[in-house]
């Protein structure tokens, strides 16, 4: 709130700061390296790796853009709680799901689905 | 509103005591609805999970009819206004009206530059055949042109052993990766996308493919659309000046909403373009 021309409400409170230029800016450059990278890293074949590298490199950049461009890291803490809290149980949600699938999908053979609905 | 406003501040409603706490309300608000858009969005990511686990091999084949460069352009695109999308918050902030007329403009213009590439590789596929729900085969076959059809083999499965050799892998989404690698070790058959001994089920599993592919990035794009519209209003009144220092709320939340737009399509980048 410095470079205002409302001087009258230049006493307006604290958590409006306008972030400095050079901020913005640097997380453009980093997101921008950081696609490069993705984009380059896929070139190469890395069995197992593949995945959690292209997901780590997108939960960095998805970091950047909330702490900075949606300015979480300089907002209200109950913010962060509540997006946060949703990713959690995003999370939960898939890795569940997925562990569900992998203990009972042997089971299920089309057989014992042909019986079960002509039941 | 301005018939409820306080006086000399046309935009603040009657209901709240200052701008400061219209401000704080609207912000809550809008990080409310942005927590009910990723679990929305997580329903796709989630199906995504479980077929991506299921036929590690058919994402892998299927990704190849996706433009890396084309959606790498895209990504771009979509950082870019999000760059200009936070700038305009510093612009209203700061009461700096001509940025932030431009900054919202570029915003706009790159929301546009997103869907028109989204166009054309829509049209692409759509040429192709491959349109959502599409499962009959002869269309997908020739999607992939004759060369990279027999490039890339399909792991046959024994007798329906194989399903159950990739479904051991997943407890997570990075299992997925490891059932990928691991599959290959099992010495299945490989045969070329055109053998027949490739079976009907598989072809299909790639429809499945494309239809996961059409929800989320279909979806994605409807967000986007409706961003356009947002910000095209925003611009608007922006121009008419009713954005201060004191009054910038539906900047920043629409900003806020343009970046989870953004925050999505990074996932969506890596997951459906970038498959080994």
């Amino acid at each position: 709130m410095t470079a205002t021309d409302h001087a009258a409400h230049g006493d307006h409170h604290e958590d409006h700061h306008a972030l400095p230029l050079w901020m913005l800016v640097g997380t453009w450059g980093a997101l921008m390296g950081l696609t490069l990278l993705t984009v380059f890293s896929a070139q190469f074949d890395l069995g197992a790796f593949d995945l959690p590298i292209a997901m780590g490199i997108a939960t960095i950049k998805a970091m950047l853009v909330l702490l900075i461009f949606m300015h979480l890291g300089f907002d209200k803490g109950f913010h962060s709680l509540l997006i946060f809290g949703s990713l959690l149980f995003v999370f939960l949600f898939i890795s569940f799901t997925l562990m569900d699938r992998g203990q009972y999908q042997g089971d299920i053979t089309v057989k014992d689905s042909e019986k079960l609905l002509s039941d | 509103m301005s018939d409820h406003g306080h006086g000399d501040k046309p935009f603040l409603a009657h209901h709240f005591e200052d701008e400061d706490h219209q401000f704080d309300s609207g912000k809550l608000g809008i990080w409310a609805f942005l927590v009910t858009e990723v679990l929305f969005f997580s329903g796709l990511f989630c199906a995504y999970a479980i077929y991506r686990s299921m036929h590690p091999d058919v994402f892998q084949y299927a990704a190849q009819a996706l433009d890396t460069k084309l959606g790498a352009i895209n990504t771009s695109v979509l950082i870019l206004s999000s760059l200009t999308a936070a700038w305009a918050v510093r612009n209203a902030q700061l009461g700096q009206k001509k940025a932030l007329c431009l900054n919202l403009a570029i915003t706009i213009a790159c929301a546009f530059g997103f869907m028109g590439i989204k166009y054309l590789e829509y049209s692409h596929k759509i040429h192709l055949g491959i349109i959502p729900g599409n499962s009959t085969e002869q269309y997908l076959d020739g999607a992939f042109g004759e060369p990279k059809a027999e490039q890339v083999a399909f792991v046959v499965p024994q007798e329906g052993e194989g399903e159950e050799q990739h479904a051991a892998g997943g407890e997570h989404a990075d299992d997925a990766a490891h059932a990928e690698g691991g599959g290959q070790d099992h010495a299945h058959e490989l045969a070329p996308w055109n053998d027949p001994a490739v079976d009907g089920i598989q072809k299909q599993n790639l429809a499945i493919f494309f239809a996961i592919y059409y929800c989320m990035t279909g979806l994605h794009g409807i967000h986007v659309l409706l961003g356009i519209v947002v910000l095209v209003w925003l611009l608007s009144r922006a121009l008419r000046g009713h954005f201060t220092p004191t009054y910038y709320g539906p900047i920043d939340f629409a900003a806020l909403y343009w970046h989870l737009v953004d925050l999505i399509w990074i996932y969506l980048f890596p997951l459906l373009y970038l498959i080994n």
